[in-house]
């Protein structure tokens, strides 16, 4: 798949552009309005009852949108500060009765809470390090160098993001125990790192540096490294940001690899741990609902602070 | 690709002449040419990422094949049994009803997940009060893990304990039995999907919206279309290209849904929520049948280059016809 992503961003854009001239019937009589987006046009004044009422339901139909979607968040802390009679109890409360940390005690002392939050806060890290780096400097060779096969390679690196992980567990298990780290950070964190993930969008970044800019390194005397170092890093601040984000939600999120490559339940990561802790206490809503909240709460700080990267990142990048 | 710029760099590479026939003689002879030179600080660049795909990836991959045509007792494979695995599963009921509910889940996701993404992305798209905060909204359960969204789940949908049964009740409907009644567990992991997954979908969709000419909607509207005319015969096709590319990632991730399965209801009840995935975990790490967990990784890997050879020769016809 050469460019199994046609859409990035602004080549929907494009794209689009491109279709847009093909409806001819259309008369290209337009003032320029935006659609939906206002503008200067003279019809602004004038809101008809018809269009007030589409605004009202347009307005309504968001409003129960948004109700749906952060009802479950909305929930999860709620149950999180309940009393675990709340959670039993078969009459419908949407409020708690009181207040309580009880469950967020119960999950920092019965269980090596701290311990998981700060394993996962490590395996991030590493992973993030490693695959950001090793694939900014894939996607600079790819951009910007030129070298026998790399069409051939470049193929061969993203059909790999079509492989499902389901596929390889069972080898890669048997890989980290052969390679005697089974159980360790390093099986999470090795297989993890081995990703395209982001090489394509580092490539297309990278891709649109001016050539002129490496033209005059090279006139003085610079090498492919110094220019990557001096050069090429600088400008991909947006793409590092985007990059970096991408794949701490990724790793800090990722479930199914650190299941069966840990076994220590004080090597777990949250998302392991939760799991571990429903194990342990069974129905004991109010406690995993407090584990789940502390498992989420970096994320959720991070794309909130971030939000504009993060939406761009995913919508150029297509991966998730 | 970039072929033409890359090459057109490499020719002010070489502080000498472009390169010639002579740069091959050079080869031969021993003497590193400067398009050797490059070829060596690119594979520099490109090591440290072709020898971690190459150990953890390729390497994995080639060795689930091999792994899938072994016997397996307990941890490590022996002897040989040829395409033994691949009978086996031949003739296996939950395998088959594991790649049915696979395929239902699929046709059901894919479809709600793109109109949704779409409808919310016109609506998001449109002068809206607070827009940006809804988009907010919208995009907030993409960002959290599919573990704690699954329990999130497993809370809402208690049959007992509930919300969403609570809420029923006191609505006068019967509670819904999402735990013991096949089809609606299926459901509840449907409606969790396409929660966690519409934003993802609306990303998409308002980036293609976004580079619609308006134009376009204002002339549609000086010839008289309806909002729905404009809608069906102008957003709808131009968004294609988006829709084209959230079908081959909602198929992919829908195919291989895993976490929220494996929470939820960890196949059950009975076997009516169990996929593809979720058997191939079952199989390899729990009845620790690792053989027959890796031939069931081929039969996905398999199905999904085909899904993908499928999708790419359709849009290319499509492309090229249109």
């Amino acid at each position: 798949m050469a460019h199994p992503l046609p859409l990035t961003g602004d080549g929907a854009a494009t794209d689009a552009a491109s279709r847009s001239a093909r409806p001819g019937s259309v008369s290209r009589s337009g003032t320029g309005s935006g659609n939906g987006t206002g503008g200067f046009v003279p019809r602004v004044k004038r809101v008809s009852p018809a269009q007030r009422a589409s605004a009202i339901a347009r307005l309504m139909t968001a409003v129960v949108v948004g109700i749906v979607m952060m009802f479950p968040l909305y929930w999860m802390v709620t149950l999180a500060f309940s009393p675990n009679a709340d959670v039993f109890s078969r009459e419908l409360r949407i409020w708690p009765s009181s207040w309580t940390l009880d469950n967020f005690r119960t999950v920092f002392g019965s269980f090596p809470t701290a311990t998981w939050f700060g394993n996962s806060v490590v395996i991030t890290a590493i992973v993030t390090v490693l695959t950001v780096t090793v694939n900014l400097l894939a996607g600079y060779a790819f951009a910007k160098l030129d070298f026998r096969g790399k069409g051939a390679i470049f193929l061969m690196v993203l059909s790999t993001m079509m492989i499902p992980v389901q596929v390889l567990m069972v080898a890669q298990f048997r890989l980290v125990t052969q390679l005697g780290i089974y159980g360790t950070f390093w099986a999470v964190i090795l297989p993890s790192a081995a990703s395209a993930f982001g090489i394509f969008l580092a490539r297309q970044f990278i891709i649109a540096i001016p050539d002129e800019l490496i033209e005059a390194a090279k006139v003085d005397g610079a090498g492919p490294v110094r220019i990557f170092l001096q050069i090429i890093l600088p400008l991909c601040k947006p793409l590092i940001a985007v990059l970096v984000l991408l794949t701490v939600m990724y790793q800090w999120n990722d479930f199914a690899w650190p299941l069966i490559a840990l076994k220590d339940s004080q090597l777990f990561t949250l998302p392991i741990g939760l799991l571990y802790l429903r194990g342990q206490y069974g129905a004991d809503y109010g406690a995993i609902m407090a584990l789940a909240l502390i498992s989420i709460t970096p994320i959720i700080i991070m794309f909130l602070a971030f939000q504009k990267y993060f939406v761009q990142g995913l919508a150029r990048s297509g991966i998730r | 690709m970039s072929a033409d710029t890359s090459a057109r760099e490499e020719s002010t590479d070489c502080t000498g002449p472009p390169p010639s026939p002579a740069d091959t003689y050079a080869v031969r002879s021993g003497k590193p040419s400067h398009r050797q030179l490059a070829t060596l600080t690119s594979y520099g660049f490109l090591g440290p990422n072709l020898i971690l795909l190459g150990i953890f990836l390729f390497l994995p991959l080639g060795w689930a094949f091999l792994i899938s045509f072994q016997e397996s007792n307990g941890f490590g494979a022996s002897g040989w049994v040829g395409l033994e695995n691949y009978q086996r599963l031949a003739t296996d009921p939950t395998f088959w009803q594991s790649a049915l509910n696979t395929a239902v889940f699929t046709l059901i996701t894919v479809p709600l997940s793109l109109a949704l993404g779409l409808g919310l992305a016109v609506l998001m798209n449109s002068v809206l009060p607070g827009r940006k905060l809804f988009r907010t909204l919208i995009y907030l359960p993409m960002v959290i893990s599919g573990v704690a969204t699954a329990l999130m789940g497993v809370l809402l949908f208690d049959e007992a304990t509930g919300i969403v049964n609570k809420l029923l009740r006191e609505g006068g409907l019967g509670g819904i039995p999402w735990q013991s009644q096949g089809s609606a567990a299926f459901a509840s992991i449907v409606l969790v999907t396409l929660w966690i997954r519409v934003g993802f979908n609306m990303v998409i969709y308002l980036a293609g919206l976004q580079g619609i000419s308006p134009e376009l909607y204002e002339a549609a509207r000086l010839e008289g279309a309806s909002s729905w005319q404009q809608f069906r015969y102008l957003t709808v096709p131009l968004v294609g290209p988006s829709t084209f590319f959230l079908l081959i990632m909602d198929v992919i991730y829908s195919f291989q849904v895993f976490d929220t399965i494996f929470v939820m209801t960890g196949g059950g009840p009975g076997r009516s929520t169990s996929v593809l995935v979720t058997y191939a975990y079952e199989n390899g790490f729990v009845t620790r049948d690792q053989s027959y967990a890796a031939a069931i990784g081929i039969v996905i890997f398999l199905l999904t280059l085909i899904f993908t050879a499928i999708q790419w020769r359709g849009n290319r016809s499509r492309d090229t016809a249109g």
